[in-house]
């Protein structure tokens, strides 16, 4: 186990994102004993493990969601877990992208509100918003269904709307939970290939949380959380 | 499924005589197709002339051959290079992949390991499948799923092998 010693001021790194030796617990229930694990800048990584891993509880420190009890996360070298709350709720609204299972869109917003939700947040006028959420409806496929509430959506559409809402503040790092768990194989493999091919061209970095493998091997790379900690299957070949 | 690999593995825990090793393959590895006492000891005999395991006096009593066989340091070193090496993630390897668990579990080594390095090699064989699936005709899609779904199967094992390891162990071990 390496001891860090490094100041909080920022240093240089290659990672996108990291977690360092970071602790995390449910009351009296440990999640994360000691977690790192580094993703580089446009890399995807499948995060792995069975059920009650601490995979998921892992995304959340990554992503500002839940603050370690030690350790830390640094994001391009610099410390953000020591950020106040509205700190981190910034960043997740601008730096950040989250997809989850199932989609959790905004049941009384339109499909193409839903997706200018993150940019309507962050300030930028209604009217260039709608405009910047349209241009996902093609990208993805689901063209035509912008007025739609979601309702009136399949789960694949949901899933591709919630998506278009993760991608359209163009994110640093997108966070996906799991994000095919509710749709059929098929489906499932559209998701994946869209995500994939977006992130590929716009050089997001991604965060994948998944127990299935199909899914994962859409990623440069996975690590498997076991009890808490991080293993990598593959070396690290990157430069 | 590799019958001389596999009696190398019985003999790195203690030197046995050929009946015993018949007995404990056919107990964990052979209990679709029991061992016959001639592929033993033309097995033993073979791997006995390759220098991979050598034979002890023979001992008094009845049977056909009353040697204790041991494993040589050469025959350790093949057998230490076949367990930690993954199995090529192609379907239906169950049962090689299954004996490497085993023998790692009785000899005392990290089965876990084992299996960390197996599911890398699965995960890779799958990013490629995948990666084929991008760029090559339907016909092909086809075949990649095919693929994916056996090697999908492999690693639910996996999983759960990985899981029940501590129960395991100790079955192996009584």
């Amino acid at each position: 186990m390496s001891v860090v010693t490094v100041a909080d001021e920022i240093r240089p790194t290659a990672a996108m994102i990291e977690a360092i030796e970071v602790f995390f617990d449910f009351g009296q229930t440990p999640a994360l004993r000691g977690a790192s694990v580094s993703i580089r800048e446009g890399e995807i990584l499948a995060v792995m493990g069975p059920s009650g891993s601490g995979k998921s509880t892992l995304l959340h420190c990554l992503a500002g969601i839940l603050v370690p009890k030690s350790g830390e996360i640094r994001l391009s070298g610099t410390r953000i877990d020591t950020y106040p709350e509205s700190e981190r709720s910034s960043l997740r609204r601008d730096t950040f992208g989250f997809v989850f299972q199932f989609g959790q869109l905004v049941p009384e917003l339109t499909a193409e509100e839903n997706v200018a939700l993150p940019l309507l947040l962050g300030g930028v006028r209604r009217n260039d918003a709608l405009a910047r959420a349209r241009e996902w409806f093609g990208r993805l496929g689901i063209d035509g269904l912008e007025r739609r509430r979601s309702g009136e959506l399949s789960g694949g559409q949901a899933q591709r709307v919630a998506l278009a809402r993760g991608l359209v503040a163009r994110p640093k790092v997108l966070f996906a939970d799991e994000p095919t768990g509710s749709l059929d194989s098929l489906t499932g493999e559209l998701v994946m290939e869209l995500l994939v091919t977006a992130a590929r061209q716009d050089g997001t970095t991604v965060v994948l949380v998944t127990h299935e493998p199909r899914v994962a091997a859409y990623a440069d790379r996975e690590v498997v959380v076991r009890d808490g900690r991080v293993s990598s299957l593959t070396p690290d070949l990157a430069p | 499924m590799s019958v001389p690999l596999t009696l190398l593995g019985l003999l790195e825990r203690e030197p046995s005589h050929g009946y015993d090793l018949k007995r404990d393959y056919d107990t964990y590895f052979g209990r679709d197709k029991p061992l016959a006492f001639g592929q033993v000891y033309a097995t033993l005999a073979r791997l006995s002339r390759d220098g991979k395991v050598v034979p002890g006096e023979a001992e008094p009593g009845d049977g056909p051959d009353r040697k204790r066989y041991a494993i040589t340091p050469e025959g350790k070193e093949e057998f230490e290079a076949w367990l930690a090496e993954p199995v090529t993630p192609e379907p239906h390897l169950q049962t090689v992949l299954f004996s490497k668990v085993v023998l790692a579990l009785m000899l005392g080594r990290s089965a876990e390991q084992y299996l960390d390095t197996q599911r890398a090699a699965h995960l890779r064989r799958m990013r490629e499948l995948t990666e084929l699936k991008r760029t090559d005709s339907l016909i092909d899609v086809l075949l990649a799923d095919h693929g994916l779904f056996h090697l999908e199967a492999d690693l639910r094992w996996i999983d759960m092998t990985a899981a029940r390891l501590p129960s395991l162990a100790r079955a192996v071990a009584s």
